[in-house]
């Protein structure tokens, strides 16, 4: 009844506040060559639409008005026209046949993705994307906001409320970009309407779609295809740059990368994995294992008190690498995130398990 | 009305049993077809009931009623018991109760199987229902169970879920397998199948539908399970299978899974609109042909749920080329039933006020089908509510709409008495409203960006979310009304006469004002056949 009550509440703010503000009735251009195709196409074939309606329900409505028994019309008994059943259905594949060859092109130039000039590789993973560029040997994770999953119990939504990650693509402007999309779980699909892509990462499997984008600026879209409990909480940003502010964030991802694997050789302090632990953990594992570390039982495990995390070390870090039935691998994450969340689950939560190094984990590899 | 007095004579010596053993052990047509009917209705509320829990999380941005896990549970369950609990079971009890009578025969071909047909039913949904009460929950992983999140990622009772879709299939065939059976074999003599009427003929179609599509079903589930149990991997790349595969076998059973829901409607309305335009049917076999038609192309598009998947361009251009085609059978339809209107002596009784309504609505979900048939332009409809709108279009004010209207037109017939006109028109404007307010703001929220099945979202998808979950209460608390209205028929309506719409025609309305638990006995004559044939 409270929770009803607050239900209540919060609509009649919702109505009063925000006054029907910026909500959108149409698809979106988008700032691709692609996206203009299809936004061109969609609307074509919605006009197309709305003059048969226009003629057809135009036709039933006159009926109903004038060929009324309250108002005396008697009935006639026509009941077969051959000349009419061929013009009915003859003009209809006239009219699909017009349509279907501006479709055909679009489709043939969307899938042709042998122009491009850079590649990036998309992974979905449950529930989170990792983005790697190929030729630049840069690879980073992107979660959802830690503003959005604040706010998720909360009345005072932030600007991009579920539609802000942590860490988004950058893309250069102008510049032909191939799309490569995969999954190392579930079918994810990576969806920005503003590029005009949306792509099935499948796991074993991969997939390509292309763009160019236009105008710099940031667009945002969402996982597209079901992919388990967090699958409306696994947003995409896209940061497009102009080309020269593009090679400065190459260079820096680079360096960072660099000093990344440098203190990956180090030993750290516990209290160093605890605090990085603590984030990754936050980040990568809250969403099934919770942040107090009491899980779901019996679909997602509880950290506290667990076997594992309180067991071998071997076992923990074989079980963090490469998944084990509905647990997801997190290979892809680095040596001293691994290390240091592994230590903060063995540590925290009142679980007494042991320490681990970043190499530890690069050894088990 | 000899025929009248030629089956009635002997109704004392062929009652029904009494008590609950009636329904238990019933092999009459008629009580089957009942039962069908009430079992419909009652997982229409428990599937809308989940509904009201899917719009209630929705109405506002954040999470307030229900964790992601339990929403997607709903979705899924949602979607399972309305098309398999609710429209199928509806449309197969229609199916019992008129085409016997349509077509002049005594009973079913086969009235024990069809028995059993039924009564598996209500053991496959209590076995679906019972995963909610299971560690882990209820399958979560959509109506469509893509594989891996079907097989290797998913909860413990989807082996439930497995054997439940099996007992629907086994149901459904058994069904199809009856009705092709009657409509062959107890036909009379007399009548020529281009003298059928269109119910008869559009379930005869739908029935082969099932016998090839339901054992495709059965396939896909038991490779899944399979795979979840045995240790094979059709659906697992690691193990040299693939997840793709899942859904050409899905949609090659899914898509003329869609047809199996609509073209009974089609047949329903094909009744409706002759009655109350005091008119023949326009165009009777060019119906006949679009409704085969539809049928032979519903076997082959099947991939135009899959534009995102991966497919060759030529795939691609081949699935969108098949399925344009579709717009061409089901716009003679149309363009019939429009013309069957035209310069007719129209009124407009409650199952017309359905009837018309159905031919805009279902139009409408036609054209946004039309839309999402273009490759290209469904990169940006995939998955996203616009196909939600677009498919409760068709089911609901299609498929749903058609049952509603069958259910009034032919409750006469059925109790032999006249349900509440008034109250039901009240009805009638109320549903057909707040559908509105329920789904057309769900094209909007689509065109925008908003995925479907996510149990949160963005602000900008607030506004609609809030109008399309106030609609979808009134609609949900529209069917008390109507429970109401078909109670208060059986209870207290007025005696009707044998045919109480002046227009109507077909050989189910030259039976008693309220038919009698065994009809036909003589076939009818070659004489009443054509004078109750819908295209003279």
């Amino acid at each position: 009844m409270k929770r009803l009550t607050a239900l209540l509440s919060a609509l009649i703010a919702t109505l009063s506040t925000r006054a029907f503000a910026e909500y959108g009735l149409n698809m979106t251009e988008g700032v691709t060559s692609v996206s203009r195709d299809i936004y061109d196409l969609h609307m074509v074939i919605f006009w197309v639409c709305v003059a048969i309606a226009v003629v057809v329900f135009g036709a039933m409505f006159y009926s109903i008005f004038a060929h009324r028994k309250s108002i005396g019309h008697k009935a006639a008994n026509f009941h077969e026209n051959t000349k009419a059943e061929f013009l009915w259905t003859g003009v209809p594949i006239l009219i699909l046949i017009a349509m279907a060859i501006p479709a055909s092109k679009v489709l043939i130039d969307l899938e042709d993705t042998s122009k491009a000039e850079m590649t990036v590789k998309i992974t979905g993973h449950q529930w989170k994307w990792q983005y790697d560029y190929p030729e630049e040997g840069i690879s980073f994770i992107s979660n959802l906001a830690q503003t959005s999953k604040d706010a998720i119990n909360d009345n005072n939504k932030p600007e991009n409320y579920l539609l802000e990650v942590d860490k988004p693509l950058v893309l250069p402007v102008d510049t032909s970009i191939r799309f490569l999309v995969t999954s190392s779980d579930v079918i994810h699909d990576w969806w920005v309407p503003d590029l005009g892509v949306k792509q099935d990462g499948n796991p074993g499997f991969i997939n390509d779609a292309w763009a160019q984008i236009d105008e710099i600026g940031v667009y945002r879209g969402q996982c597209a295809e079901l992919c388990g409990k967090d699958h409306g909480f696994m947003p995409i940003v896209v940061d497009v740059r102009s080309k020269e502010d593009y090679k400065t964030w190459v260079a820096e991802q680079q360096s960072a990368k660099a000093a990344a694997v440098a203190s990956a050789t180090k030993t750290w302090s516990e209290d160093e994995l605890m605090a990085q632990g603590e984030n990754v953990y936050n980040t990568s594992c809250a969403a099934c294992h919770k942040k107090d570390g009491s899980g779901m039982v019996p679909v997602f495990p509880a950290m506290k008190g667990s076997k594992v995390a309180n067991g071998a070390a071997s076992d923990h870090i074989n079980i963090v690498l490469h998944g084990k039935g509905g647990m997801p691998a997190f290979k892809m994450l680095g040596d001293a995130d691994l290390a240091s969340v592994m230590t903060y689950e063995r540590k925290a939560f009142g679980n007494t398990g042991s320490v681990i190094q970043p190499s530890d984990v690069k050894s088990a590899r | 009305m000899t025929t009248a007095t030629a089956t009635s004579h002997d109704d004392h010596h062929h009652g029904p049993e009494k008590g609950i053993m009636r329904w238990v052990k019933t092999t009459n047509h008629k009580d089957i077809g009942t039962l069908y009917l009430w079992f419909a209705f009652a997982m229409l509320l428990v599937g809308g009931a989940m509904a009201m829990g899917i719009r209630m999380e929705l109405l506002q941005p954040g999470m307030q009623v229900m964790d992601p896990h339990f929403f997607n549970q709903l979705t899924t369950m949602h979607g399972l018991i309305m098309v398999f609990g609710a429209i199928m079971p509806a449309m197969v009890g229609l199916g019992n109760w008129l085409i016997p009578m349509m077509v002049g025969a005594p009973d079913m071909a086969l009235p024990r199987m069809n028995n059993w047909s039924f009564w598996i039913l209500p053991f496959a949904g209590g076995i679906l229902m019972s995963t909610f009460f299971m560690d882990g929950g209820a399958p979560a992983f959509g109506w469509t169970f893509y594989a891996p999140l079907s097989t290797t990622f998913a909860p413990d009772s989807t082996d439930f879920f497995i054997f439940a879709v099996h007992l629907l299939g086994f149901s459904s065939i058994m069904g199809a397998i009856n009705i092709i059976a009657t409509v062959i074999n107890m036909r009379a003599p007399e009548m020529k199948l281009m003298d059928m009427p269109l119910f008869v003929w559009t379930w005869l179609i739908t029935s082969f539908l099932l016998i090839g599509a339901m054992p495709v079903l059965a396939g896909a589930v038991t490779m899944m399970l399979t795979d979840r149990n045995f240790g094979t991997a059709f659906f697992d790349a690691t193990g040299g299978g693939d997840p793709v595969m899942f859904q050409h076998i899905f949609w090659f059973f899914g898509h003329p899974e869609v047809y199996i829901m609509i073209l009974p409607a089609f047949g329903i309305i094909s009744h409706i609109i002759p009655t109350f335009s005091r008119k023949p049917l326009f165009g009777y076999s060019s119906m006949v042909y679009a409704t085969a038609s539809i049928a032979f192309l519903s076997y082959i598009v099947w991939a135009h749920h899959m534009f995102l998947t991966g497919m060759p361009v030529a795939g691609e251009l081949y699935f969108m080329y098949a399925t344009m085609m579709i717009a061409v059978p089901t716009g003679v339809k149309v363009f019939n039933w429009v013309s069957t209107m035209w310069k007719g002596s129209m009124t407009f009784e409650t199952p017309m006020l359905w009837a018309l309504s159905f031919v805009i609505l279902f139009t409408i979900g036609g054209f946004s089908g039309l839309m999402l048939g273009i490759a290209p332009a469904d990169i940006q409809y995939h998955d996203t509510y616009f196909v939600v709108a677009h498919f409760h279009y068709v089911l609901v004010t299609g498929a749903l709409w058609a049952i509603i209207a069958a259910t009034l037109y032919w409750l006469p017939k059925w109790t032999g008495k006249m349900y509440n006109e008034s109250l039901a028109k009240v009805h009638f404007w109320w549903a057909v409203i707040s559908v509105n307010v329920l789904f057309f703001p769900q094209h909007f929220l689509g065109l925008a960006g908003m995925p479907r099945r996510i149990p949160d979202y963005s602000l900008q998808f607030a506004d609609f979310n809030l109008i399309s979950s106030l609609g979808g209460f009134a609609f949900g608390a529209s069917f008390i009304l109507l429970a109401y209205i078909v109670v208060d028929c059986i209870r207290n309506g007025k005696p009707v006469d044998a045919r109480p719409w002046d227009g109507a025609k077909g050989l189910e309305w030259t039976l008693s004002a309220k038919a009698d638990y065994h009809t036909f006995n003589t076939p009818p004559s070659r004489e009443l056949i054509e004078n109750e044939s819908q295209h003279s």
